[in-house]
């Protein structure tokens, strides 16, 4: 067994200035253990007193090869590998993969399966923006809203675990639909949850959007533009900062989110403090789409009828041959969609998530290729960091609300 | 090569200009439109996108493994997106199997540089004109490209003494 090796300062060279190898600036290492990288990320900067002249973040600490596994299991054994990707969006890493499937099979999902999909969505962007809104004021020194942010999210997982039976790694949403119905108690406990809600946003936000403090260490830090935000292929709620209301949600509706009135929050500022208000913003909008979504639910089954690729009911094993080689060939086999491939996106907390899939005809995906928001959004961190301190930075990490699971898959 | 009728509008004319200036051959999947364009003109042809058609956004760059198939063996996958028209458009690129290499996007879209370097690391295609072509989830000193498809899977066959050479040599080798 070799030895893993890290790169030398030689060969990063050409990312810092000449006087770093003369040592008039000082290269420090920030990670791969550090509380404030949320995970495990290594961050070289070079420094000139407390400013930041360069910012090379490294990453690869948490790659699993998942996309190299996914093309040795069938397409619904694989499904379960893309939850462990942004595991603070697992619902939505199912739901992309779903629809990239359901696009590539033709398959079509029922209209409660989709309101429930976009509940379930909505929510989880929700939990994703409670610990980016506790952890982010963490590291800049505003340690309560962390404690209230982690009792509500908490909720949200407990209904999490009532419809599928687990807190984060769900793989409840499955190709044609979803893998069962609700189950009754759910309609009360989210419409405790969209009781409580609105009132305790309004309490993070007493903590912190007139917080002379907070206002300090975040505005006019991290300012980003829309041209150089495009240019880098940022999205989400960083994009919506700096004045563009783009949400793929709106301009690429997916799951039936046409059906839906709620607003794309921006600002104009572009730096820390307007990812903030964006994200809060984001908040209340999900609880409205969720309050409208959980309105109109319809009723019907929760997965597409067609038998060459959705399993049958367990009653139908019983009593119908068709039924049981059906269940056979499935979860042996698998099902073989038409070769090609196809691309889709959803709108996660952090941007535009998509998954790249093709078919060679075979029981098990050619290529899957997930296209994350936390890539691009930590490769402008040189950007966003030139010139800022070394205190900044910390604040910049967590306004960008970057999952390294995501990053490295 | 003339499209079909169920394409969307806005994305005809693009889809047509690009054919025929750069000798593409579009195609049409689950509403998913594809471009074939040669090799060496698929960095002209991304500027034309983005500068006539405001085609603003690489949104994703990857690369599929055809093997054993080596001429072309690497499809790389570039899929594009129009903030103002909310359309995708992907072009390929096809590349064969000895010595795969490509001109860089990165000057046309700069955030394609992540991009190449995890195409680099995990597919082993050199991006000519890249400004930092490391490896990027893999150590540096990692040998061979996982995500190509005679990467083995994580388990090798045990070596013992007595035939440790005989399983050395059935070892993919890949480009190490």
């Amino acid at each position: 067994m070799r030895e893993i090796q890290e790169f030398t300062l030689d060969e990063l060279k050409h990312l810092f200035t000449p006087q770093a190898l003369t040592g008039e600036t000082v290269v420090l290492n920030m990670g791969p253990q550090h509380p404030s990288t949320h995970g495990v990320l290594r961050l070289i900067l070079e420094l000139d007193g407390e400013t930041v002249l360069n910012c090379v973040p490294d990453i690869g600490y948490l790659h699993t090869g998942i996309e190299k596994n996914m093309e040795a299991k069938t397409y619904q054994k694989a499904e379960v590998l893309t939850d462990r990707m942004d595991y603070m969006y697992t619902m939505g890493n199912n739901l992309v993969y779903c629809l990239a499937v359901e696009k590539l099979t033709g398959l079509k999902s029922p209209p409660r399966a989709d309101a429930i999909r976009v509940i379930l969505a909505e929510l989880s962007r929700l939990q994703s923006h409670l610990l980016w809104i506790g952890t982010s004021a963490l590291d800049l020194g505003a340690m309560s809203v962390f404690l209230y942010s982690m009792r509500e999210r908490e909720m949200i997982l407990d209904l999490f675990e009532l419809v599928s039976g687990q807190r984060m790694m769900t793989t409840f949403i499955r190709p044609g639909g979803l893998w069962r119905d609700v189950p009754a108690e759910f309609e009360s406990a989210l419409r405790e949850i969209i009781k409580v809600f609105p009132k305790r946003i309004d309490e993070y936000e007493a903590l912190l959007t007139k917080n002379p403090l907070f206002m300090s260490r975040t505005k006019g830090i991290g300012k980003l533009d829309t041209k150089t935000a495009l240019a880098w292929d940022v999205t989400g709620p960083t994009l919506r900062a700096t004045g563009l209301a783009h949400d793929i949600r709106k301009s690429n509706p997916y799951c039936g989110y046409d059906l839906y009135d709620f607003d794309i929050p921006t600002q104009t500022s572009g730096d820390v403090y307007g990812r903030y208000q964006v994200r809060v913003e984001e908040m209340r909008q999900s609880v409205r789409i969720v309050e409208q979504a959980l309105d109109k639910l319809p009723y019907g089954p929760v997965r597409d009828n067609n038998r060459k690729y959705i399993p049958p009911p367990r009653s139908e094993i019983g009593v119908s041959m068709e039924a049981l080689i059906h269940h056979f060939k499935l979860w042996t086999e698998g099902f073989n969609p038409p070769a090609g491939s196809v691309y889709t996106t959803i709108e996660s907390p952090r941007g535009e998530m998509g998954v790249f899939l093709e078919s060679d005809g075979s029981p098990k995906p050619y290529r899957v290729h997930y296209r994350t928001p936390s890539v691009t959004l930590l490769q402008i961190m040189p950007i966003l960091t030139q010139g800022c301190f070394v205190a900044d930075l910390i604040g910049i990490i967590g306004s960008i609300d970057i999952v390294l699971g995501d990053t490295d898959r | 090569m003339e499209i079909r009728s169920a394409m969307n509008e806005l994305l005809t004319p693009a889809v047509n200009s690009i054919c025929e200036k750069f000798n593409g051959q579009a195609s049409e999947f689950r509403g998913d439109v594809t471009i074939l364009v040669p090799a060496e003109l698929v960095v002209e042809a991304a500027t034309t996108l983005r500068d006539e058609f405001d085609f603003d956004m690489l949104s994703a760059e990857t690369a599929v493994d055809y093997c054993p198939q080596t001429t072309p063996r690497f499809h790389i996958v570039y899929i594009f997106y129009s903030t103002k028209t909310h359309l995708y458009l992907t072009f390929r690129a096809a590349l064969n199997g000895d010595d795969p290499n490509i001109a860089t996007m990165e000057t046309v879209y700069p955030n394609a540089n992540w991009r190449e370097r995890e195409i680099w690391d995990l597919m082993g295609i050199k991006f000519e004109g890249h400004s930092d072509l490391r490896r990027i989830l893999m150590p540096p000193n990692w040998e061979g490209h996982p995500l190509r498809k005679d990467y083995p899977l994580g388990y090798e066959e045990v070596q013992h003494s007595f035939n440790l050479e005989e399983i050395d040599l059935r070892k993919p080798k890949g480009v190490r």
